[in-house]
């Protein structure tokens, strides 16, 4: 596969590039941060407005079937930025396991209306932090009509706003997946500020009755259909921390060649010029890492794994670093609230985490490379 | 089936014919490499054979022009080329320097009667080229060398000396920066010659490396004639096609880092010898190590890919073998660090046979950040030119 951008996926990169300077500048973040809300509806409706939502949904239900390798391109895009939106939690990750796991009534029923932006769905897996899907305890037990769940669901971003719970279960049969509405009896949510102004979801069940239509696929046959979307979770949150590894380094070198210390530009020190050097030369890896994982999963390729979590796991080690350079080189300015750059810092540690962070990727490749 | 297809069938079945068996075989070592020349002695039939049937396709040289010997592929068709003689683990028939860092210099830069006298016999593996470059007061510093090229009418006359010439002991050929004028900037009096090491007044001594072998040596020039002819370029510009060759060298370098063909994952071999529990490395600190090795090696491995298409789509940076000379290098001395680690104590095995090979090659690896330009030569280069950071 030729690892460089179709005329499509160049166009797409470059205006949402042009769309998001415009309507998600880290101002609005800001403002959003300061007036103690969490969330931009606006910029929400306004990417709906272009199908974004729909991104990698198939034509047949009404998506716009970029594939991953737009979705990512968005997605770094909006790392620059750091426009804060449901786009990767419920246009990228629940659509694709929507995809992936339903029948084809409820993937009719669901789709369409994630790919306009009308709903917005949001997988609930994880339980232990750590993101670990062999250690989940909640359970769904057969009842008269459908089934019975209980459990909780912990740290879910998105997960207070969505419309629509994925909500991950095992038992003897294996992993399957419900797709429940908020405001089924016996759900409940508390929420937590995290460090990037968002807020994450707590998610209780308690005795949760659904329809046996809310089971996506079949009882215990959710396994596979989660490792894809893992797969992609990870290759597009690393797009996500490529754009935020990409802006912290534009800035903190255009800082380098602007402030003056000791009468000379600090960007003339070669203490700071090889780290920088060094900083760039990570960047160009992980850009490759990105793209080969996301045309792996657009592929379906054997590799797709292994790739999604190296470019996962090499791209948060490159992120930390380039957002703790970005505080570094600026100095004492860069721990200040009112410069921009603790912003990247603070939304990289949470892309970081999100859909496993370095350690749990960095195991899953070594164990699906045989060791 | 499309061209494309067309072409990697032919290949793939031109391949099964005429590679040899034991061309199929992951090299061992250095030492099984093919590096052809008026004096080499082949290793085997195989060697000779596969070095000699590649040659008269062109495919030593895949991408070159067909009306110099080359193989005239297209950048596709030679990227399925790469991708049919890695399925069958084939080696490399022929290692070259002429290949990877003169070939490329002498098409842009030499006359028409000059490509057509030195070309083919890179292709075909006839001479072996070595590099006069670096010298004892010129190293990361290259553009202050001394070396000088008199003007005697009809010839130039060498006198000087290099050092860190990689196989000049072994070379046929050299091509050698010289200085030509003393009164200018130190980067506009430096030209660029071509030479045959079995002319009077060149001669040779090994350098003997902490790995205890010698792949450098000292080079040295007593009144060496060279006709007027050899010179490559114009006089006294010779540095513009130093720099552009070393371009090329770096990319070279950098490739040290890329798994090797057929080779199994060090995750893999390093469970094969510490063992496992659960399916997991054994020893969780050099299953960590190891990881974070395989996860920059493979997203090396898809970065030089991508800067190959890119500058095939003229979206090159031109800076950037800096930067895969620089990764790739510190990627092999890791590379050879956890060799040494999973070696166990067996791997201090310091015996002239195969069994020393491991550590020669683990000592060998620490040259690769220095030669062709040190780690700290590429983050400056990527500073200044990529990055734009003030001098």
């Amino acid at each position: 596969m030729v690892m460089i951008l179709n005329e499509e996926q160049q166009l797409l990169k470059d205006s949402a590039k042009a769309f998001l300077s415009e309507s998600a500048p880290i101002s609005g973040l800001r403002a959003m941060r300061d007036a103690g809300e969490d969330q931009l509806p606006e910029l929400w409706t306004k990417m709906s407005e272009m199908g974004w939502p729909g991104m990698v949904i198939p034509d047949a239900y009404s998506g716009l079937d970029f594939g991953y390798v737009g979705a990512g391109v968005v997605l770094e895009e909006m790392g620059r930025t750091l426009a804060l939106s449901p786009f990767l939690s419920s246009a990228v990750v629940a659509a694709t396991l929507i995809n992936q796991l339903g029948s084809e009534q409820q993937k009719e029923t669901y789709l369409p209306r994630i790919a306009t932006g009308e709903i917005t769905a949001v997988l609930a897996a994880d339980e232990t932090g750590f993101f670990d899907l062999a250690d989940i305890a909640t359970q769904a037990t057969p009842s008269d009509n459908g089934y019975i769940l209980s459990g909780s669901k912990r740290g879910v971003i998105d997960g207070h706003n969505a419309d629509l719970l994925l909500i991950v279960t095992d038992g003897e049969e294996g992993l399957s997946v419900f797709a429940v509405e908020p405001s089924a009896s016996g759900v409940s949510c508390e929420t937590r500020l995290i460090v990037d102004s968002q807020r994450a979801a707590d998610i209780s069940l308690e005795t949760v009755s659904v329809g046996s239509d809310a089971l996506l696929g079949t009882l215990g046959g959710a396994s596979e259909a989660l490792e894809f979307t893992i797969d992609v979770a990870a290759a597009c949150s690393a797009a996500e921390m490529l754009g935020i590894s990409i802006e912290t380094f534009e800035r903190t070198v255009g800082y380098l060649k602007e402030r003056e210390q000791f009468g000379s530009k600090i960007g003339t020190f070669q203490g700071l010029q090889h780290r920088a050097a060094q900083l760039f030369a990570e960047i160009e890896v992980s850009k490759s890492a990105v793209l080969g994982a996301l045309q792996a999963l657009d592929a379906n390729s054997e590799k797709r794994s292994i790739l999604a979590s190296m470019a996962k796991a090499k791209c948060a080690k490159v992120v930390r670093n380039a957002t703790e350079e970005g505080v570094q080189m600026h100095g004492g300015i860069g721990m200040t609230d009112e410069f921009d750059i603790g912003f990247f810092m603070k939304r990289a540690a949470v892309c970081r985490q999100a859909y496993g962070d370095y350690h749990f990727h960095a195991d899953r490749f070594a164990r699906l490379r045989g060791y | 089936m499309d061209n494309l297809e067309q072409f990697r069938a032919e290949t793939r079945e031109w391949l099964d014919a005429n590679c040899p068996d034991d061309m199929r075989q992951p090299m061992r070592s250095e030492d099984d490499q093919c590096w052809g020349g008026r004096n080499w002695v082949f290793a085997s039939e195989g060697q000779q054979l596969w070095m000699e049937r590649m040659a008269a396709k062109g495919w030593t040289a895949p991408r070159w022009p067909a009306e110099y010997g080359g193989g005239g592929l297209s950048g596709d068709e030679a990227k399925v080329l790469g991708e049919e003689l890695a399925r069958i683990g084939a080696r490399r028939p022929l290692s070259s320097f002429g290949l990877d860092m003169l070939g490329p210099a002498l098409l842009l830069h030499a006359t028409e009667e000059q490509k057509r006298q030195y070309i083919p016999d890179i292709i075909n593996g006839k001479i072996r080229w070595c590099q006069g470059y670096s010298e004892p007061n010129a190293g990361s510093d290259l553009a202050s060398l001394r070396t000088k090229a008199e003007d005697m009418g009809d010839h130039y006359l060498i006198n000087g000396s290099k050092v860190w010439t990689s196989y000049a002991d072994k070379a046929d050929w050299i091509f050698c920066l010289v200085r030509t004028n003393f009164d200018c900037p130190k980067h506009e009096g430096i030209s660029f010659l071509l030479f045959d090491m079995a002319s009077e007044g060149v001669s040779t001594k090994p350098i003997k490396l902490i790995s205890g072998t010698s792949p450098f040596c000292e080079t040295f020039f007593d009144n060496v004639q060279v006709p007027k002819a050899q010179l490559v370029g114009t006089l006294n510009k010779g540095w513009e096609i130093a720099k552009y060759l070393l371009t090329h060298e770096r990319a070279m370098i950098g490739g040290f880092g890329l798994a090797g063909g057929g080779m199994k994952g060090m995750g893999q071999m390093a469970a094969a010898k510490r063992g496992t529990r659960d399916g997991r490395l054994r020893d969780t600190s050099l299953r960590a190590e190891t990881t974070a090795f395989e996860l920059d090696e493979m997203a090396f491995g898809l970065t030089i890919e991508r800067i190959t298409d890119e500058t095939k789509a003229g979206q090159g940076t031109g800076a950037s073998s800096s930067i895969l000379k620089m990764y790739g290098t510190e990627l092999n001395k890791l590379r050879q660090e956890l060799f040494m680690a999973i070696g166990s104590t067996d791997a201090l095995n310091f015996d002239t046979d195969s069994k020393g090979a491991l550590v020669r090659s683990w000592l060998r690896s620490k040259a690769n950040s220095i030669e062709g330009g040190t780690t700290e030569v590429q983050l400056n280069i990527i500073a200044k030119r990529i990055l734009g950071l003030p001098a």
